[in-house]
């Protein structure tokens, strides 16, 4: 930058934005430096955004929105009813970091990760530090993270350490600190990305020109160091999650997606002497890394924390062996206790004969005397806490020294009691970053999560980071959950920056090991997504024909609605109800089987099923019978084919595909037969017969194909019999027999398998059987071995 | 003193139960200069597909096993030899609370006997203010610690109604304590969770103790299923020594030791995990014979 702007001669509007900008009084800012100048970083933003009208911020802001609320970005906000899925709170003015900044925060924090590695190498294997006197034995060994059983495990690829995060933030004097570290699962990365994807909509024609650097390289090279560490014969490397009730599920599925990772639930994973397996439509396929996003002592509930009931029985032993690779190793939190951060530093000095590069913030555990003394002394300036607790500073409220509890306890009195439960960090003044909010830039405390990734050569760091912003005046709190918000941030350039991707580049190709891995656990969920799917439609489908013969006759007690009622009623209707809660209840199963298995489903395809999901609710509080219900019911039709139209056209059509369309196949033949079962016995008032007919929605081809009214034959020709009838029976079955011959276990050289055996057989049955032929027993035949099929689907393919 | 020990558990399912990995801990310890294990094994029935054996953390064996179809009954026998030799100690040079604390703030070893590995929480045993008060009204000043740890535990017996039927393997300790009743697993896990409040380190063990007692003695509680005490530290110079709170007395002769670990849950003889429905039916025998 060749010369600083002076403040007061910007262009309107951006001179009210900048001049009302009101930075906190004894703070470091990111906007400004100590002098009150622009940093040379934030010259060509500020260049750029100070020459948009609010207008066009507004815009671009909505822009950004609108990207995130696509993308089907939220994070679960738990309150004490019930725990939702909320927008994501993107600031959208992205924090930006200098190179000389930069620089220091690299050097620092990979003499850090270095440092953790060693200090971890140490605590679960000879543990001299503890033997000379670096670290005290009573913390870790009253550290629940601190995990016996992995003691002299000795990880695979030599590294305890292969993800580690680290949060950062800028002390008054202008000082990089570290606040925590972050070693079990750090979480983020993804999110990151994201705030990047969403912040470039906003910022799309600066940040093209910009030079920033980009993130793609980062994950590459991490994603081909964790292939270069598997094995030949793995099936590919699994994020292992604890499951979409997890806060962190959403990252989780978009990172497995974005690296083309298996994304695992314990249950997906078992042990086969000594190895760890993943279940698969295909039989148990090997695996020997796991991305770990889940905190160590739930992987196992056999030799780690019995209670847990996300795990896998008998892991942590598959990783003593040697055979699996954990990312990080099981019980690296350790690392995060807060209390470890009043060691570290002389730790590194023992070790190294330096200073740290980068300070963490200066901690007092009170379990040592002279230090609980001090700390006792000037308790004013000091946050406590747990001295085994985990998590951030400023991610909870801090507990005051002269706070009581219920017993009328002060902390101090507490402290002096149980000195080794406590902790004490000095009270750390965040820096401050603009955020844009009612049309004026507000400065706000935050603190930046940097990611640091294991490569070949050594470690390497995301160029960019994930930063946390508080809500502000006076308030510390930055967690999301206290409605704080979160921002990109921006490493710039001196120079021009290379355009980086994911994809390979020409000089090392890369090739996927296997095309195709499908868990049993996904197969089931999307083979149940096709169930409840076409349960949702068809149970509309009942409904519009119930109610359109209601708004006729006008009249609950006739003859006709009796015997419509009679089959509702098995499907939990009432002839009353409007909407009813059947659907709502087969779209609430459809969310939950596509909430497991977000990383193979299209962000549209869910946005489209909440769509119906949010839409049956609410007629069914609003409806009321009659037209208006046959009306909603249309509607929900409706948006029943969009969904079902979205995933035909744009998704993969790869072996779980094939199961949701088996699903919906199986359940339209079984509802069908018992449809056609109840309408068309004898003595049936008149109309009955078109019921059926009106379900299966093929009322205009029965006119074209029959030109004489219903009876019994065509009703039921049509509907079981009919090989071009996209609603009748044995199309479902042509149509799923050829999706079981593209199924693992089946071809045509070998001999059939007891399912390919019952599908032929049932179809040969359909095929061979004439109108008159088919009797109320011979539907509830079809019936029973139509859901046979679907069990032995599920014991063949799903479990 | 030479036992021969048998141990059968066995667990009936009222459906078939698949997939199941357990962890076994039963095969009595070997322990220099105070247990020696002359012969043992272990046996699973139906037979297992997966079986490795190694010692944990706090030196006990364990064995692995897994099987991969499913049952209705799963059986695990358990014999063995076992010579034990009296224990003599010295009673006086226990330290009182406030040496004790010295003496541990001392400690820079994490090795599997460090006393370190036995204050504070684990998952069975929580210290609270009510056993807290317990323990210290227990008090007299001066105290040392093997008396401290020998009036806490006559204290237990007499305040405690030994009754199998009040508390299962789940109980919570908060409860057995609140209504005093119970079987060894609760006696021992507040009695350690009553040392633990008082700074002094405690531990679990299971084991077993002999079935017939020696003429003219009373037949000790707890022989006709295995049996669990304290394992408590009075101090670098008197070291580790153990208690037996159900029957009110210093572990001698007549207890074998199987495992020690912080609580019950680093020592159950049998942890798995295993898919099932419906009811499941246990039975435990044990033989503890002098020969």
């Amino acid at each position: 930058m060749s010369s600083l702007s002076p403040v007061n001669k910007m262009p309107a509007p951006a001179e009210k934005l900048l001049k009302n900008y009101e930075r906190v009084e004894g703070v470091s800012d990111e906007l400004f430096d100590h002098e009150g100048n622009i940093r040379n970083a934030w010259q060509p933003f500020v260049n750029f955004f100070t020459k948009l009208g609010l207008d066009d911020i507004q815009r671009r802001i909505a822009r950004g929105d609108q990207y995130l609320r696509d993308a089907g970005v939220f994070y679960r906000q738990y309150d004490a009813s019930e725990a939702s899925e909320r927008d994501w709170p993107l600031s959208h003015i992205p924090v930006i970091l200098g190179s000389s900044d930069w620089e220091t925060i690299t050097a620092g924090l990979k003499q850090r990760a270095d440092l953790l590695e060693m200090v971890l190498a140490d605590l679960y294997g000879p543990m001299n530090l503890v033997t000379n006197g670096y670290l005290p034995g009573e913390l870790i060994a009253r550290s629940s993270s601190w995990l016996r059983p992995m003691v002299g495990a000795q990880p695979h690829n030599g590294h305890f350490l292969n993800f580690v995060a680290f949060e950062i933030g800028r002390g008054p004097d202008g000082r990089w600190w570290v606040l925590g570290d972050r070693t079990q699962a750090p979480s983020g990365a993804g999110f990151a990305l994201e705030n990047r994807v969403a912040t470039t909509h906003v910022f799309s024609d600066h940040y093209r020109k910009a030079n920033v650097h980009r993130l793609a390289g980062f994950f590459k090279r991490f994603r081909d160091h964790l292939y270069s560490i598997s094995r030949e014969n793995d099936c590919g490397v699994g994020v292992l999650t604890p499951g979409r009730l997890n806060d962190g599920y959403f990252e989780h599925a978009y990172i497995a997606r974005y690296l083309g990772f298996m994304l695992l639930e314990g249950e997906d994973i078992t042990v086969r002497n000594g190895e760890a397996m993943v279940r698969t439509v295909d039989g148990l396929k090997p695996i020997s890394v796991l991305w770990r996003r889940m905190d160590s002592s739930f992987v196992d509930p056999l030799e780690l924390n019995s209670a847990s009931m996300i795990g896998t029985p008998g892991l942590a032993n598959v990783v003593k062996q040697g055979n699996l690779t954990m990312i990080n190793s099981l019980g690296s939190g350790i690392l995060e206790t807060r209390s470890m951060l009043a060691f570290l530093p002389r730790i590194h000095q023992a070790i190294n004969g330096t200073d740290l590069l980068l300070p963490n913030i200066a901690t007092w555990w009170c379990g040592q005397e002279a230090e609980r003394r001090y700390v006792l002394d000037s308790a004013e300036d000091m946050m406590f806490g747990p001295a085994l607790s985990r998590s951030l500073p400023f991610e909870v409220n801090e507990m005051h020294p002269m706070s009581r509890d219920e017993d009328g306890q002060t902390l101090k009195q507490k402290i002096v009691e149980n000195p080794s439960d406590f902790v004490a960090q000095e009270t750390v003044k965040l820096s401050t970053t603009p955020v844009f909010e009612d049309n004026r830039l507000k400065a706000r405390p935050m603190t930046i999560r940097v990611f640091l990734a294991r490569t070949e050569q050594g470690w390497d760091v995301m160029p960019g980071g994930y930063a946390r912003i508080g809500i502000g005046e006076g308030k510390t709190v930055l967690a999301l959950q206290g409605g704080g918000k979160v921002a990109d941030v921006w490493v710039s350039s001196k120079q021009h920056v290379e355009q980086e991707t994911l994809g390979s580049d020409t000089k090392t190709e890369y090739v996927r090991k296997i095309a195709e891995v499908l868990p049993s656990r996904a197969a089931d969920n999307l083979f149940w997504l096709g169930r409840y799917i076409e349960r949702a439609e068809v149970l509309s489908r009942m409904t519009r024909a119930y109610h359109t013969r209601l708004e006729e006759s006008d009249d609950f007690d006739t003859p006709l609605l009796n015997v419509f009622a009679q089959y509702l009623k098995m499907h939990n209707i009432k002839p009353d109800d409007a909407i009813p809660e059947s659907i709502c209840n087969a779209l609430m199963s459809a969310m939950a089987s596509a909430g497991h298995i977000r990383d193979r489903f299209s962000v549209d395809g869910w946005l489209a099923l909440k769509d119906v999901s949010d839409n049956a609710w609410k007629f069914h509080k609003q409806v009321l019978p009659g037209d208006d219900t046959a009306d909603a019911a249309q509607v929900l039709l409706r948006k029943i084919s969009g969904f079902s139209g979205l995933v035909h056209d744009s998704m993969y059509h790869h072996t779980g595909w094939r199961f949701m369309k088996m699903g919906r196949a199986l359940e339209r033949a079984g509802l069908m037969a018992s449809v056609l079962r109840h309408f068309i016995k004898q003595g049936h008032p008149v109309g009955s017969l078109d019921i059926p007919v009106d379900i299966g929605d093929s009322l205009m081809t029965h006119r074209h194909r029959y030109l004489v009214n219903t009876n019994r034959e065509t009703v039921v020709d049509l509907l079981a019999l009919d090989n071009l009838n996209p609603r009748s029976i044995i199309y479902q079955i042509t149509e799923c027999q050829q999706h079981l011959g593209f199924l693992p276990g089946e071809d045509d050289h070998r001999q059939k398998s007891l399912l390919s055996r019952k599908m032929l057989r049932l179809h040969t049955d359909l095929a061979t059987t004439l109108p008159h032929q088919v009797t109320d027993k011979f539907l509830q035949n079809i019936e029973n071995r139509v859901y046979e099929i679907c069990d032995l689907i599920s014991s063949t393919y799903l479990t | 003193m030479r036992y021969e020990i048998s141990l059968e558990i066995s667990y009936e399912y009222a459906f078939a139960a698949s997939g199941g990995r357990h962890l076994l801990r039963m095969l009595p310890a070997h322990i220099e200069s105070r247990q020696h294990r002359i012969s043992g094994y272990v046996s699973v029935n139906p037979a297992q597909e997966e079986r490795t054996d190694r010692f944990d953390f706090f030196n006990n064996a364990v064995s692995e096993i897994a099987s991969h179809h499913s049952h209705d009954i799963l059986t695990f026998k358990m014999l063995s030899q076992v010579e034990c030799f009296e224990q003599f100690r010295s009673f006086n040079l226990s330290p009182d609370l406030e040496k004790l604390k010295e003496e541990m703030s001392q400690l820079q070893n994490l090795s599997n006997e460090s006393p370190l590995h036995f204050i504070g929480d684990t998952p069975r045993v929580r210290i609270n203010n009510d056993i807290k008060q317990f323990a210290l009204n227990s008090l007299k000043g001066g105290m040392g610690c093997l008396d401290i740890i020998e009036t806490i535990g006559l204290k237990l017996h007499e305040e405690m109604t030994f009754d199998p039927t009040a508390t299962t393997v789940e109980t919570p300790m908060e409860d057995a304590f609140k209504n005093r009743e119970g079987v060894c697993q609760d006696y021992t896990h507040i009695m350690i969770a009553c040392l633990r409040s008082i700074g002094i380190p405690a531990g679990y063990v299971s084991g077993f103790i002999r079935t017939i007692p020696p003429e003219g003695q009373e037949r000790l509680e707890g022989a006709d299923a295995m049996h669990a005490w304290v394992r408590a530290w009075a101090g670098t110079e008197t070291g580790w020594i153990e208690y037996d709170p159900t029957n009110a007395l210093f572990v001698n002769t007549d207890h074998i030791v199987v495992a020690y670990g912080r609580d019950y849950d680093d020592v159950a003889p049998i942890k798995g995990v295993l898919k099932m429905f419906g009811e499941q039916k246990t039975t435990q025998a044990v033989d503890v014979v002098l020969i």
